[in-house]
Parts: C-alpha cells; sequence; structure tokens
C-alpha cells in the first residue's frame, strides 16, 4: 500500500514535470507565448538587441536550458578569467560565505543562548533587544557593513552571520528554558556538578530544539546569500545570477535558479540528517 | 523509638499566595522522625501536600517554616544520601538503561573508572531484572521496567534513605504487584530505610511498618501514625488470611474514606499535640476475632 502509494506519487510527479516542460516549450515557440507579437517598448529598451525583435523568444526553450546546463554540468570548475568562472567555483564561493558565516553564527549563538536560557533574568532582559533585531531583513545591514568593514566578501558574511543568528540563538535559549523540570530535578537530587549538568542534561534536552534553529538558519543563510552577492559583487551564485542577467543570457540564469535551489535542498536534507541523529523519543 | 532519628522532620509549613491576596496554608506543624531501617508510608487523598512534603525531605523545595533535620543538621539541598524515585519515572530519555544508571553512580563515585561503574550499574540492573535490556532507551521500555530503572538507579548510588511518591501508581495491577514485592525484598534484605507516599492501602499494608495517615487539605496534619500488626516475612498473596489484615485495612478505609475529612471535628475540645499524633496498632480482638470482609 504504501509501496504503491509512493510509486502513484512519483508518476504524478513525472506528469507534472512533463506538463511543465510542455507548456514551457509551447510558450517558447516562435510566434507564440509572451515572446511573440508586439513588443511592449519598455520592454525592448531594456534586453534591447535581436531578442526584441520577436523574430525568436528571448526565452529559451527547455532543450536549450538543458544543453546550457549540460554544459555547466560537463565543466564546472573553469576559471577563464575574473568574470567567466565555472558555475562549481561561483557556488563553492557562495557555499564557502554561507559556512563561514553560518559556523561564527552557531559559534556566538549556541553558547549565548544557552546563557540566556539557563537564566531567566538575561533572558527577560535580551528579549527587547532581539525581538527589534530579529525581523530586521539582514540586507540592511549590508551599508553598514560595507562602511565599517570596507570589504565586500567580509560584508557579505557578516550579513550571512547576522541572519543566522537569530534563529539559532531563540531556539537555544527557548530549548534551555524550557528543559523538563523533571529531568532538572533528576540532576539536582543526584548532584550532578554544573559542568556535566550543562552537557549530559541541558544540552541533549534541548539539542531537537536548537537543530530546529540551525535548520532555519542555515535555509535563511542560503536565501540571503544570492541577493547579498548580488549587491557586493565579484564571485558567488548571487553574483553569477547578476551577471547572466547583464548579459541577457537567461538559459544561464535558469540554470543557476535550478542549481541554487538543489544546493539548498542538499544543505536541508544535510541538517534534517543531522538533527536525526539527537531526536530522542519521550 | 527512643533512637536518635535518621531523619526528622520538624514543625514543617508549606503556604502558598492565594490569588486575590493572603496565603493558604497546604500543611503546618508537621512532625515526624523517620528511624535507620523504618520502612515509612504516607498515606492521604490527592491534593493534600504528600509530593510537597517529599519534595522538601529531597532538598528539592523549601517549607515555608520549620526544618527536616538529618544528622543533627537542618537539609539545605537535595543531596545523593537521599534518592528520589519519582512519580513519573523521570528517565533521560536519550540515555540507555545502564547510562541513566551511570550518571547516577559517577556522580556518587567520581572517582571510580568507567569498567567499575559499569560493573556496579550492572549488578542493579539485574537485581532489577532487567538484565538484556541494559541498552535500550525509556522509549523502548514498559511502564514497569521503567519504573524498575528508577528504582535501580536510586538503589545504585546506596543512599541513606530512599524517598518514593507514588512509584508504583502509575502501573497496572499485576506489574504493580510483582514490583512491590520486588521492593519489599530488596529494603528489606539491604536495610534500606524508605519514605513512600502512596493512596493504595494495600500497598501500604504490605510495605510500610508505619503507616503515617495525612487529612485532607488544606491545612493538613498528621491525624494517626498507625503500626503495622502484620507479621514481617508476610506476603502480597496470603497476609490476608491474617486475622489482623481486615482490622488493619477496615481502620485504614476509614479514616480514608471519612475521618480523613472530619479529622478537625474529631478533635475538637480534645488535646491534640502535632508533635505526637496518636500511635495505634489495630487488632484482631478476642470478641472479633476474624471479621467478614471489608464492604468495600
Ligand atoms: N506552585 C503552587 N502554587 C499554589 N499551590 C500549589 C503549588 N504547588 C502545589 N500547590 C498546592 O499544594 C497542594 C499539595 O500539592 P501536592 O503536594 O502535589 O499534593 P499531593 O501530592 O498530596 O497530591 C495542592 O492542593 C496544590 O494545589
Ligand atoms: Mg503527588
Amino acid at each position: 500500500m504504501a509501496s504503491s502509494l509512493s510509486l502513484r506519487a512519483g508518476l504524478l510527479s513525472v506528469l507534472i514535470f512533463a506538463a511543465f516542460v510542455g507548456a514551457w516549450q509551447w510558450a517558447t515557440l516562435p510566434g507564440a507565448g509572451p515572446g511573440g507579437g508586439a513588443v511592449d517598448p519598455e520592454y525592448a529598451a531594456l534586453v534591447s538587441g535581436a531578442a526584441a525583435q520577436g523574430a525568436k523568444s528571448a526565452f529559451p526553450t527547455p532543450a536549450d536550458v538543458a544543453a546550457t546546463l549540460w554544459g555547466h554540468l560537463k565543466d564546472p570548475f573553469y576559471v577563464r578569467g575574473a568574470n567567466d568562472q565555472g558555475v562549481g567555483i561561483q557556488l563553492a564561493y557562495s557555499l564557502g560565505r554561507v559556512l563561514v558565516g553560518y559556523l561564527l553564527a552557531a559559534a556566538v549563538a549556541i553558547p549565548l543562548g544557552f546563557l540566556i536560557g539557563m537564566s531567566p533574568l538575561t533572558y527577560k532582559a535580551l528579549d527587547p533587544f532581539i525581538q527589534i533585531l530579529k525581523p530586521i531583513s539582514p540586507l540592511a545591514w549590508m551599508p553598514l557593513a560595507l562602511y565599517t568593514i570596507k570589504d565586500s566578501g567580509v560584508s557579505a558574511i557578516f550579513v550571512i552571520f547576522i541572519c543566522s543568528l537569530w534563529p539559532m540563538l531563540i531556539n537555544t535559549a527557548f530549548g534551555v528554558a524550557s528543559v523538563r523540570k523533571e529531568w532538572l530535578n533528576v540532576a539536582a537530587t543526584l548532584e550532578v556538578g554544573a559542568f556535566r549538568k550543562a552537557f549530559l542534561v541541558i544540552l541533549p534536552a534541548a539539542a531537537p530544539t536548537i537543530m530546529t534553529g540551525m535548520r532555519i538558519s542555515i535555509g535563511i543563510a542560503w536565501l540571503v546569500i544570492v541577493a547579498a552577492e548580488m549587491l557586493v559583487g565579484g564571485t558567488g551564485i548571487g553574483y553569477f545570477v547578476w551577471n547572466e542577467w547583464n548579459n541577457l543570457s537567461i538559459g544561464n540564469i535558469i540554470t543557476a535558479i535550478l542549481l541554487i535551489g538543489l544546493v539548498g535542498m542538499a544543505l536541508d536534507l544535510a541538517l534534517a540528517r543531522a538533527a536525526r541523529l539527537v531526536a530522542y523519543r519521550e | 523509638m527512643t533512637d536518635k532519628p535518621l531523619i526528622s522532620i520538624e514543625a514543617l509549613a508549606r503556604r502558598y499566595p492565594k490569588r486575590g491576596g493572603g496565603e493558604t496554608t497546604v500543611f503546618e506543624d508537621l512532625w515526624l522522625p523517620i528511624q535507620k531501617g523504618e520502612f515509612v508510608c504516607l498515606i492521604g487523598h490527592s491534593g493534600c501536600g504528600k509530593t510537597t512534603i517529599l519534595n522538601v525531605l529531597a532538598g528539592l523545595d523549601q517549607p515555608s517554616s520549620g526544618s527536616v533535620i538529618v544528622d543533627g543538621r537542618e537539609i539545605s539541598g537535595p543531596s545523593l544520601d537521599r534518592a528520589v524515585i519519582f512519580q513519573g519515572h523521570s528517565l533521560l530519555p536519550w540515555m540507555t538503561v545502564l547510562g541513566n544508571i551511570a550518571l547516577a553512580v559517577s556522580s556518587r563515585r567520581p572517582e571510580w573508572s568507567r569498567e567499575t561503574v559499569r560493573a556496579h550499574c550492572q549488578r542493579y540492573v539485574d537485581l532489577v531484572h532487567l538484565s538484556g535490556s541494559e541498552h535500550k532507551k525509556p522509549a523502548e521500555l514498559s511502564g514497569g521496567m521503567k519504573q524498575r530503572v528508577g528504582i535501580a538507579r536510586a538503589l545504585a548510588i546506596e543512599p541513606k534513605m530512599l524517598l518514593m511518591d507514588e512509584p508504583f501508581s502509575a502501573l497496572d495491577a499485576l506489574t504493580r504487584g510483582s514490583l512491590q514485592e520486588e521492593a519489599r525484598r530488596i529494603c528489606r534484605e539491604t536495610g534500606q530505610t524508605v519514605f513512600m507516599i502512596t493512596h493504595d492501602i494495600d500497598e501500604a499494608m504490605l510495605l510500610a511498618d508505619r503507616i503515617v495517615l495525612m487529612t485532607n487539605g488544606p491545612q493538613a496534619k498528621i491525624a494517626e501514625i498507625v503500626e503495622n500488626p502484620l507479621p514481617r516475612d508476610r506476603l502480597a498473596a496470603s497476609m490476608h488470611r491474617h486475622a489482623d489484615y481486615y482490622p488493619l485495612r477496615n481502620h485504614l478505609l476509614e479514616f480514608l474514606v471519612t475521618r480523613s475529612k472530619s479529622f478537625a471535628s474529631e478533635i475538637e475540645g480534645r488535646p491534640y499535640d502535632p508533635r505526637k499524633p496518636a500511635v495505634v496498632r489495630p487488632r484482631a480482638t478476642a470478641e472479633d476475632p476474624l471479621p467478614a470482609a471489608a464492604s468495600i
């Protein structure tokens, strides 16, 4: 029953995908779809050149994108000058920034969240600050970062740091503060020392909540890096997308979008795996 | 009874602020000495403050006034000398059976090597008949098995005193019966001093040397202390045949059903010393050698 359900679900997925590609193919046929017919003058001004003439749609067909994708996957790590590097290299730049910013944030947020969660006083005292800082778009920090740090690469990492910080901080503090009273009573009656209590009782008890925060953070960090790199330029998958927009290479943009989605999914899956390692059943 | 008690509850009181001002007194002026090697059960209705008393004895809760004296000194917090078996089993769910017990043992004996700790834990796992389940997590155990782990964890630290809060109340009758027998065997063999809370009369009759009767709250009092007249080698399966069984049982039942509510009017106009509540030993009298079974 379960296998037949996943079989049918898989079949349906394939059908949806086929329908999507079919619609795409139809929309990009010469003379059909949004690319054909009358050309909006503003649009023509924006994209200029032959693409706007309507002779052939500027939007690539599925086959074009597949070919572009294949081209990138065949040789993802080439370097032909500063502005022409393989998509694999660009992704590696982005991943590197995300990981550095994220790990720095974890190194700050988890110990700090632990202390906040242990002390109801600091929990209450810091709460208004966290509540105000949390909803700020991380990109709003960018000018401040560029001004003070004066390095675009480090600024991008700082933005990742800031956006990863809050979910981990809040979840750690919450997880630590809501460790079951029973378990703390067990630790108390067994006279478990402060250090052992922190690592053997509180940390494992709060670990699933902390992992949830880490998973939210990595998702946000990956969302934000693309925008940050569009702003700071130079390298990275966000810069790649922006650069290809300037080159009007829609095929490359779609390829990049696809890869961004895949990497994001892989990051999420990796953290879901890690979360399963620290999960416990009561 | 003239020996210096192992632990002594003296003038204990617990009050909570009432909503809208004032205070509720859960209990006050409670006195109770417990001798070494004694098994004492506290019986009372839900809400009369039994768990609160146990938490104070454990050092997890502070009384509003009064104190608990151990070895001539007032207790100031939890101690490995007083092991607690909680109402819920309170095992750490991310640790195995052995891990849960080892946490306790290595706190008690920080100087012991891993191997020694392990061997010691294994002895207590075997004692509560859990051999083979050492590496299971609590979620993989039945309710009775979890409670056994709780018992093993408490015994493994070789405490001076065992505090139990309705340890068997969440179990089915069959499991409860066999665990009660085991608890009795272990405590008798090791001469363990035990303070146990229950609301189950048969449990108290089987396990306790003395049964402390507590009136209903608020302002709960110790109404009476009942000495168990049944022979020390009693068994759950056969103790009901003893002549003193029904007198004792009826006495306890009578207390829970009516006297626990009406105790205040019972002592009205009569002297009542909270330091020395009446001590009774219900026995079959000559005119009443084998009373008919209790009506309830
Ligand atoms: N934090 C609290 N605030 C106010 N009242 C409380 C609090 N904790 C317990 N109580 C009251 O104290 C009484 C005794 O509780 P408890 O010791 O758990 O009773 P028992 O274990 O006998 O059922 C109850 O009537 C309960 O309402
Ligand atoms: Mg209770």
